[in-house]
Protein backbone atom coordinates (compact mmCIF):
# COMPACT_ATOMS: atom_id res chain seq x y z
CA UNK A 1 0.00 0.00 0.00
CA UNK A 2 0.96 3.53 -0.86
CA UNK A 3 2.22 5.65 2.14
CA UNK A 4 -0.25 8.32 1.64
CA UNK A 5 -2.78 5.65 1.50
CA UNK A 6 -1.96 4.66 4.42
CA UNK A 7 -2.13 7.62 6.52
CA UNK A 8 -5.75 8.21 4.95
CA UNK A 9 -6.98 4.69 5.86
CA UNK A 10 -5.87 4.92 9.55
CA UNK A 11 -6.72 9.01 10.18
CA UNK A 12 -10.35 7.22 8.44
CA UNK A 13 -10.62 4.02 10.33
CA UNK A 14 -9.52 6.03 13.61
CA UNK A 15 -12.22 9.01 13.14
CA UNK A 16 -15.02 6.28 12.25
CA UNK A 17 -14.01 4.04 15.43
CA UNK A 18 -14.74 7.75 17.41
CA UNK A 19 -17.85 8.43 15.64
CA UNK A 20 -18.65 5.04 15.47
CA UNK A 21 -18.28 4.39 19.55
CA UNK A 22 -19.42 7.44 20.49
CA UNK A 23 -23.11 6.81 18.37
CA UNK A 24 -23.13 2.68 20.32
CA UNK A 25 -22.26 4.93 24.00
CA UNK A 26 -24.81 7.20 23.19
CA UNK A 27 -26.97 5.01 22.84
CA UNK A 28 -26.73 1.83 24.84
CA UNK A 29 -28.39 1.32 27.58
CA UNK A 30 -26.55 2.84 30.92
CA UNK A 31 -29.73 2.21 33.59
CA UNK A 32 -28.57 1.65 37.18
CA UNK A 33 -28.94 -2.15 38.22
CA UNK A 34 -27.56 -4.59 40.21
CA UNK A 35 -25.91 -3.88 43.25
CA UNK A 36 -26.03 -0.18 42.48
CA UNK A 37 -29.41 0.20 42.44
CA UNK A 38 -29.39 0.32 46.39
CA UNK A 39 -26.94 3.25 45.90
CA UNK A 40 -29.63 5.12 44.19
CA UNK A 41 -31.87 4.94 46.64
CA UNK A 42 -31.06 5.23 50.62
CA UNK A 43 -34.17 5.27 52.94
CA UNK A 44 -32.48 8.41 54.69
CA UNK A 45 -33.73 10.16 51.72
CA UNK A 46 -36.23 12.90 51.50
CA UNK A 47 -39.12 12.16 48.87
CA UNK A 48 -40.96 14.66 47.53
CA UNK A 49 -44.23 13.82 45.55
CA UNK A 50 -46.30 10.79 46.05
CA UNK A 51 -44.06 8.15 47.57
CA UNK A 52 -45.85 5.09 46.28
CA UNK A 53 -45.62 6.55 42.79
CA UNK A 54 -44.23 4.29 39.60
CA UNK A 55 -41.60 6.52 38.44
CA UNK A 56 -38.93 7.87 40.28
CA UNK A 57 -36.74 10.56 39.31
CA UNK A 58 -33.57 10.84 41.77
CA UNK A 59 -31.71 14.23 41.88
CA UNK A 60 -28.25 14.86 43.34
CA UNK A 61 -27.56 18.14 44.00
CA UNK A 62 -25.07 20.55 45.67
CA UNK A 63 -26.75 23.48 47.27
CA UNK A 64 -23.73 25.31 46.32
CA UNK A 65 -24.54 24.67 42.75
CA UNK A 66 -26.23 27.47 40.21
CA UNK A 67 -27.46 24.82 38.01
CA UNK A 68 -29.40 22.62 40.69
CA UNK A 69 -31.06 26.09 41.93
CA UNK A 70 -31.97 26.81 38.72
CA UNK A 71 -33.19 22.85 38.04
CA UNK A 72 -35.29 22.98 41.51
CA UNK A 73 -38.10 24.93 40.07
CA UNK A 74 -38.04 23.41 36.86
CA UNK A 75 -38.45 19.86 38.27
CA UNK A 76 -40.64 20.91 41.18
CA UNK A 77 -43.07 21.80 38.50
CA UNK A 78 -43.28 19.23 36.88
CA UNK A 79 -44.27 17.33 40.15
CA UNK A 80 -46.57 18.84 40.37
CA UNK A 81 -48.25 18.75 36.72
CA UNK A 82 -48.18 15.11 37.30
CA UNK A 83 -48.78 14.87 41.11
CA UNK A 84 -49.87 10.64 41.94
CA UNK A 85 -47.07 9.79 39.33
CA UNK A 86 -44.17 10.95 40.24
CA UNK A 87 -41.57 11.14 43.20
CA UNK A 88 -38.65 12.96 44.01
CA UNK A 89 -35.84 11.74 45.72
CA UNK A 90 -33.07 14.44 46.62
CA UNK A 91 -29.77 13.09 47.33
CA UNK A 92 -26.53 15.01 48.28
CA UNK A 93 -23.56 15.13 45.92
CA UNK A 94 -22.01 18.05 47.96
CA UNK A 95 -18.69 18.61 45.52
CA UNK A 96 -18.00 22.35 46.16
CA UNK A 97 -16.27 23.70 49.23
CA UNK A 98 -17.88 24.22 52.26
CA UNK A 99 -21.32 22.39 50.89
CA UNK A 100 -21.00 19.63 53.32
CA UNK A 101 -22.07 22.00 56.37
CA UNK A 102 -24.72 23.48 54.49
CA UNK A 103 -26.31 19.80 53.83
CA UNK A 104 -25.49 19.43 57.78
CA UNK A 105 -27.72 22.72 57.85
CA UNK A 106 -30.47 21.14 55.65
CA UNK A 107 -30.56 18.05 57.29
CA UNK A 108 -30.74 19.79 60.71
CA UNK A 109 -33.46 21.97 59.45
CA UNK A 110 -35.61 18.59 58.46
CA UNK A 111 -35.22 17.72 62.42
CA UNK A 112 -37.74 21.03 62.61
CA UNK A 113 -39.96 20.10 59.59
CA UNK A 114 -38.59 22.45 57.06
CA UNK A 115 -36.63 20.87 54.83
CA UNK A 116 -37.56 22.17 52.02
CA UNK A 117 -37.95 25.65 53.47
CA UNK A 118 -34.26 25.81 54.24
CA UNK A 119 -33.25 24.38 50.96
CA UNK A 120 -35.29 27.50 49.21
CA UNK A 121 -34.25 29.73 51.15
CA UNK A 122 -30.50 28.40 50.75
CA UNK A 123 -31.23 28.46 47.02
CA UNK A 124 -33.05 31.70 47.10
CA UNK A 125 -29.62 33.44 48.67
CA UNK A 126 -27.11 31.37 46.53
CA UNK A 127 -25.09 34.45 44.66
CA UNK A 128 -24.70 36.39 48.16
CA UNK A 129 -23.46 33.28 50.22
CA UNK A 130 -21.88 31.02 47.46
CA UNK A 131 -19.95 33.27 45.20
CA UNK A 132 -17.57 32.09 43.02
CA UNK A 133 -14.34 31.06 44.60
CA UNK A 134 -14.60 32.38 47.74
CA UNK A 135 -18.48 30.91 49.41
CA UNK A 136 -19.14 32.17 52.69
CA UNK A 137 -21.41 29.97 54.38
CA UNK A 138 -21.84 31.99 57.50
CA UNK A 139 -23.77 33.86 55.73
CA UNK A 140 -26.35 31.59 55.93
CA UNK A 141 -27.23 31.88 59.35
CA UNK A 142 -28.91 35.43 58.30
CA UNK A 143 -31.80 33.28 56.10
CA UNK A 144 -32.58 31.03 57.35
CA UNK A 145 -34.56 32.63 60.26
CA UNK A 146 -36.52 33.96 57.66
CA UNK A 147 -38.45 30.94 57.23
CA UNK A 148 -38.59 30.08 60.93
CA UNK A 149 -35.68 27.59 61.44
CA UNK A 150 -34.75 27.83 65.47
CA UNK A 151 -30.87 28.58 64.85
CA UNK A 152 -29.53 27.57 68.08
CA UNK A 153 -31.15 24.27 67.52
CA UNK A 154 -29.88 23.59 64.33
CA UNK A 155 -26.24 24.33 65.65
CA UNK A 156 -26.87 21.71 68.07
CA UNK A 157 -28.38 19.05 65.30
CA UNK A 158 -25.96 19.48 62.93
CA UNK A 159 -23.53 18.08 64.93
CA UNK A 160 -25.48 14.84 65.42
CA UNK A 161 -23.37 11.49 64.14
CA UNK A 162 -26.04 10.14 62.18
CA UNK A 163 -26.34 13.27 59.91
CA UNK A 164 -22.59 12.66 59.57
CA UNK A 165 -23.24 9.11 58.31
CA UNK A 166 -26.23 9.92 56.52
CA UNK A 167 -23.97 12.84 54.37
CA UNK A 168 -21.07 10.63 53.72
CA UNK A 169 -23.47 7.72 52.60
CA UNK A 170 -24.99 9.88 49.76
CA UNK A 171 -20.97 10.67 48.95
CA UNK A 172 -20.07 7.20 48.80
CA UNK A 173 -23.17 6.86 46.14
CA UNK A 174 -22.17 9.10 44.22
CA UNK A 175 -18.95 7.56 43.80
CA UNK A 176 -20.68 3.92 43.47
CA UNK A 177 -22.76 5.53 40.39
CA UNK A 178 -20.18 7.61 38.69
CA UNK A 179 -22.18 11.19 39.69
CA UNK A 180 -19.19 13.60 38.88
CA UNK A 181 -20.96 16.48 38.42
CA UNK A 182 -24.05 18.45 39.73
CA UNK A 183 -27.28 18.02 39.02
CA UNK A 184 -27.62 14.96 37.88
CA UNK A 185 -30.71 12.88 37.37
CA UNK A 186 -31.61 9.51 37.00
CA UNK A 187 -35.15 8.66 36.13
CA UNK A 188 -36.69 4.92 37.61
CA UNK A 189 -32.19 4.16 37.17
CA UNK A 190 -31.87 5.66 33.82
CA UNK A 191 -28.79 8.46 34.26
CA UNK A 192 -29.91 11.78 32.03
CA UNK A 193 -27.22 11.06 29.17
CA UNK A 194 -27.24 14.26 27.78
CA UNK A 195 -27.87 17.13 29.99
CA UNK A 196 -30.61 20.11 29.55
CA UNK A 197 -34.30 21.24 30.80
CA UNK A 198 -35.43 19.47 27.54
CA UNK A 199 -34.07 15.91 27.89
CA UNK A 200 -34.23 16.06 31.46
CA UNK A 201 -38.80 16.67 30.53
CA UNK A 202 -38.50 14.34 27.68
CA UNK A 203 -36.71 11.55 29.98
CA UNK A 204 -39.76 11.98 32.39
CA UNK A 205 -42.23 11.62 30.10
CA UNK A 206 -40.93 8.20 28.55
CA UNK A 207 -41.24 6.93 32.13
CA UNK A 208 -44.45 7.80 33.08
CA UNK B 1 16.62 -2.02 -2.40
CA UNK B 2 19.23 0.17 -1.60
CA UNK B 3 20.01 -0.20 2.20
CA UNK B 4 19.00 4.11 2.89
CA UNK B 5 15.56 3.60 0.89
CA UNK B 6 15.85 0.45 3.59
CA UNK B 7 16.56 3.25 6.22
CA UNK B 8 14.27 5.49 5.27
CA UNK B 9 10.91 2.58 4.71
CA UNK B 10 12.17 1.84 8.60
CA UNK B 11 12.43 5.94 9.94
CA UNK B 12 8.69 6.18 8.26
CA UNK B 13 7.43 2.91 9.77
CA UNK B 14 8.18 4.29 13.28
CA UNK B 15 7.08 7.54 12.24
CA UNK B 16 3.89 6.43 11.25
CA UNK B 17 3.47 4.52 14.81
CA UNK B 18 4.42 7.14 16.37
CA UNK B 19 1.75 9.24 14.63
CA UNK B 20 -0.91 6.16 15.11
CA UNK B 21 -0.06 6.45 19.10
CA UNK B 22 -0.95 10.07 19.42
CA UNK B 23 -3.79 9.89 17.36
CA UNK B 24 -5.39 7.13 19.61
CA UNK B 25 -4.13 8.55 22.50
CA UNK B 26 -5.41 12.09 21.74
CA UNK B 27 -9.20 10.23 20.32
CA UNK B 28 -9.18 8.38 23.52
CA UNK B 29 -8.53 11.02 25.77
CA UNK B 30 -11.46 12.76 24.13
CA UNK B 31 -13.78 9.86 23.93
CA UNK B 32 -13.60 9.57 27.95
CA UNK B 33 -14.39 13.59 28.38
CA UNK B 34 -16.73 14.14 25.55
CA UNK B 35 -18.77 11.10 24.69
CA UNK B 36 -18.44 8.96 28.20
CA UNK B 37 -18.18 12.73 30.58
CA UNK B 38 -15.48 12.23 32.61
CA UNK B 39 -14.27 15.57 33.81
CA UNK B 40 -10.52 15.61 33.14
CA UNK B 41 -8.00 16.26 36.32
CA UNK B 42 -5.24 18.74 36.04
CA UNK B 43 -2.81 16.44 35.45
CA UNK B 44 -5.10 14.82 32.64
CA UNK B 45 -4.67 18.90 30.70
CA UNK B 46 -1.26 18.77 30.98
CA UNK B 47 -0.40 15.45 29.73
CA UNK B 48 -3.48 16.64 26.53
CA UNK B 49 -1.26 19.76 26.28
CA UNK B 50 1.76 17.63 25.81
CA UNK B 51 0.16 14.79 23.38
CA UNK B 52 -2.89 16.71 21.13
CA UNK B 53 -0.04 18.50 19.45
CA UNK B 54 2.13 15.48 18.78
CA UNK B 55 -0.82 13.69 16.82
CA UNK B 56 -0.19 17.11 14.67
CA UNK B 57 3.30 17.27 14.26
CA UNK B 58 3.71 13.14 13.67
CA UNK B 59 1.25 13.81 10.73
CA UNK B 60 2.72 16.89 8.98
CA UNK B 61 6.45 15.00 9.18
CA UNK B 62 4.72 12.19 7.66
CA UNK B 63 3.15 13.80 4.75
CA UNK B 64 5.90 16.00 4.22
CA UNK B 65 8.89 13.12 5.09
CA UNK B 66 10.61 14.90 7.83
CA UNK B 67 13.66 14.00 9.25
CA UNK B 68 14.24 16.82 11.83
CA UNK B 69 10.71 15.46 13.78
CA UNK B 70 12.54 14.28 16.57
CA UNK B 71 13.94 17.64 17.37
CA UNK B 72 10.49 19.02 18.22
CA UNK B 73 8.36 16.23 19.01
CA UNK B 74 10.77 14.89 22.01
CA UNK B 75 10.44 18.02 23.84
CA UNK B 76 6.40 17.66 24.07
CA UNK B 77 6.81 13.84 24.63
CA UNK B 78 9.50 14.35 27.55
CA UNK B 79 7.51 16.91 29.56
CA UNK B 80 4.39 14.35 28.57
CA UNK B 81 6.05 11.71 29.97
CA UNK B 82 7.16 13.75 33.16
CA UNK B 83 3.45 14.37 34.32
CA UNK B 84 2.53 11.19 33.33
CA UNK B 85 5.06 9.66 35.45
CA UNK B 86 4.40 11.77 38.20
CA UNK B 87 0.40 11.39 38.32
CA UNK B 88 0.91 7.36 38.17
CA UNK B 89 3.53 7.27 40.84
CA UNK B 90 0.52 9.22 42.83
CA UNK B 91 -1.76 6.86 41.58
CA UNK B 92 -0.05 4.04 43.06
CA UNK B 93 0.81 5.82 46.23
CA UNK B 94 4.07 6.14 45.95
CA UNK B 95 3.71 9.74 46.19
CA UNK B 96 1.59 10.94 48.67
CA UNK B 97 -1.58 12.66 47.26
CA UNK B 98 -1.06 15.95 49.36
CA UNK B 99 2.18 16.57 47.76
CA UNK B 100 0.08 17.43 44.62
CA UNK B 101 -1.34 20.09 43.04
CA UNK B 102 -5.08 18.96 42.71
CA UNK B 103 -6.55 18.53 45.68
CA UNK B 104 -9.48 20.24 44.70
CA UNK B 105 -11.98 19.51 42.03
CA UNK B 106 -11.54 16.28 40.52
CA UNK B 107 -8.90 14.51 41.68
CA UNK B 108 -6.13 13.16 39.86
CA UNK B 109 -5.90 9.17 41.44
CA UNK B 110 -9.89 8.61 40.91
CA UNK B 111 -10.71 5.28 38.68
CA UNK B 112 -12.62 6.48 36.11
CA UNK B 113 -12.42 3.16 34.34
CA UNK B 114 -10.41 0.29 35.82
CA UNK B 115 -10.56 -3.07 33.12
CA UNK B 116 -9.21 -6.00 34.29
CA UNK B 117 -8.27 -4.50 37.16
CA UNK B 118 -5.21 -2.69 36.29
CA UNK B 119 -5.99 -0.70 33.05
CA UNK B 120 -6.86 2.86 34.04
CA UNK B 121 -6.89 6.23 32.10
CA UNK B 122 -3.30 7.22 34.16
CA UNK B 123 -1.93 3.78 32.78
CA UNK B 124 -2.80 4.25 29.80
CA UNK B 125 -1.84 7.40 29.19
CA UNK B 126 2.02 6.85 30.55
CA UNK B 127 1.84 3.92 28.24
CA UNK B 128 1.41 5.89 25.26
CA UNK B 129 3.93 8.10 26.34
CA UNK B 130 6.38 5.66 26.76
CA UNK B 131 5.53 4.20 23.37
CA UNK B 132 6.19 7.58 21.53
CA UNK B 133 9.69 8.20 23.76
CA UNK B 134 11.09 4.84 22.43
CA UNK B 135 9.83 4.90 19.18
CA UNK B 136 11.29 7.97 18.62
CA UNK B 137 14.98 7.28 20.46
CA UNK B 138 15.06 4.42 17.37
CA UNK B 139 13.73 6.56 15.10
CA UNK B 140 16.91 9.25 15.72
CA UNK B 141 19.20 6.31 15.70
CA UNK B 142 18.09 5.09 12.45
CA UNK B 143 17.86 8.19 10.73
CA UNK B 144 21.60 9.57 12.08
Amino acid sequence: MKKQTLIIASLFTLVLLFVGGSYLYKNADHSVTGEKTTALMRPHAYVLGNPNAKTTIVEFFDPACGTCKSFYPFVKNILKQNPDKLKLVLRYAPFHTDSYYVVQMIEAARLQGKYLEAIEVIYKYQDKWASHGTPNIGLIWGFLPEVGIDIDKLKDDMKKPEIDALIKQDIADTKTLGVNATPEFFVNGKPLTKFGYKELQALIESEL
Amino acid sequence: MTPSQNTSNLTWTLLFLCWLTAMIATLGSLFFSEVMLFPPCVMCWYQRICMYPLAIIFLVALLSNDKNVFKYAMPLVLLGLFFAIYQNLLYYGILPEAAAPCSQGVSCTSDYINWFGFITIQLLSLVSFVTVFTLLIFLKRKAS
